[in-house]
């Protein structure tokens, strides 16, 4: 229904899901220690926001611990992510989020400049920042 | 840690488009308490252990079953659905997952469906009239980039899988010895029309290394494929480039 316009980069992050009339991300649990939990979001057409706006995003409970994402889009494009809440509770924690969270952000940024829609292989952030990632870009699209 | 199911779903009717995502959820769910391995108490672990037989179960699983003994035919014995000596549909169940969600969100309408299950992607439709889907493949040796971009241009449907040993280490088996496969593949991508096939064509010629592996993928018909060995050379069969974008 809507094309991707250039004028629009957001929509081209695809670490989670992009839609125009409706996109959702989905966890599906393939071992049982994982709860499966399923967020749909729907998400508008209006025109990219033109200046600076930082976005935090949903606080997504993991088996770790709350992670939320906060996210900086200047003129409709992605220019930052950082963590804001994340687990800490030992030295296993600071071990993957110090792996996970550059990652992350080096991931987003580099979907965003490939103009890709999604990734097939290795994916090496987990569900839960991934999934605050999503919800930040969701509002910050809107 | 759990698998993310991602949809991208584009145009269509949005209350049908939203139906039509709960349907492809529920199924997903479903496909997970029958088909799991991690549960005792899924229909494939107690046929497994023999407590129920095949009729005794969902349709879904007799007809997955014919798929993977398709696959192990077609891959002469590469793909297995045995692990240690036992039952294991799981290598091709979530790329059949996949597949089936994707079919039953475009069903609803939608004009443009992408569905990634965990790294393997469907793409059905185009996104949107001046643009195809555009998929980027991981690089398995420099983290967080790309390898390749794939363009699904021209092809109403399109799947992208890779198998490797970056996402969650070493997970692909030799049938031949049951041991983790010694490979001089760090990872296969594989790209053809749907991800049930994709899928375990890419764990197939990965487990067989690159050689037997590329001369192997070249013989598939409207299969495209790109090889990454340990020393890091790309190997692709010869009508992949006209795929890359």
């Amino acid at each position: 229904m809507h094309a991707l316009r250039k004028n629009h980069p957001l929509r081209r992050i695809v670490l989670a899901s992009a839609a125009t009339v409706s996109g959702m991300v989905l966890l599906l649990s393939l071992k049982p220690h994982t709860t499966p939990a399923v967020a749909v979001t729907a998400r508008s057409t209006a025109p990219a926001v033109q200046g600076t706006q930082t976005v935090t995003g949903d606080t997504i409970q993991t088996r770790w611990g709350p992670v939320q994402v906060r996210v900086t889009v200047k003129d409709g494009k992605l220019t930052e992510v950082t963590a804001v809440t994340y687990p800490t509770d030992n030295p296993r924690d600071q071990e993957i989020n110090s792996y996970a969270l550059p990652r992350l952000r080096s991931e987003a940024l580099q979907a965003q400049s490939a103009d890709i829609d999604t990734v097939s292989g290795a994916t090496y952030t987990s569900d839960g920042y991934r999934q605050s990632l999503q919800s930040a870009l969701d509002s910050a699209d809107s | 840690m759990g698998t993310v199911f991602s949809f991208d779903v584009r145009g269509g009717e949005p209350l049908a488009v939203q139906a039509a995502l709960r349907e492809a959820v529920a199924g997903l769910h479903r496909v997970n308490e029958v088909f799991s391995t991690y549960r005792d108490d899924s229909q494939v672990s107690r046929l497994a252990r023999g407590e129920l037989t095949v009729d005794d179960c969902d349709r879904e699983v007799a007809e997955v079953l014919e798929l993977g003994a398709e696959a192990e035919r077609l891959s002469d014995g590469w793909f297995s659905m045995r692990y240690e000596g036992r039952l294991d549909p799981t290598g091709i169940v979530k790329g059949w997952a996949v597949e089936r969600a994707a079919r039953r969100v475009a069903e609803s309408g939608a004009t443009g469906v992408s569905v990634n299950g965990g790294g393997d992607v469907q793409l059905l439709g185009v996104p949107g009239p001046e643009r195809p889907w555009r998929v980027g493949v991981s690089d398995p040796l420099r983290p967080g980039g790309l390898a390749a971009v794939v363009s699904a241009a021209g092809a109403t449907e399109l799947a992208v899988a890779t198998s490797g040993t970056a996402e969650r280490g070493a997970h692909i088996v030799d049938p031949r010895t049951g041991r983790s496969a010694v490979t001089d593949l760090l990872a296969v991508t594989v790209v053809a029309p749907t991800i049930t096939w994709a899928d375990c064509w890419a764990t197939a010629a990965f487990a067989m290394g690159s050689r037997e592996g590329l001369a192997w993928l070249e013989a598939l018909p409207d299969t495209e494929a790109l090889l990454i060995t340990a020393g890091d050379e790309v190997l692709i069969t010869g009508g992949l480039a006209a795929r890359l974008g």
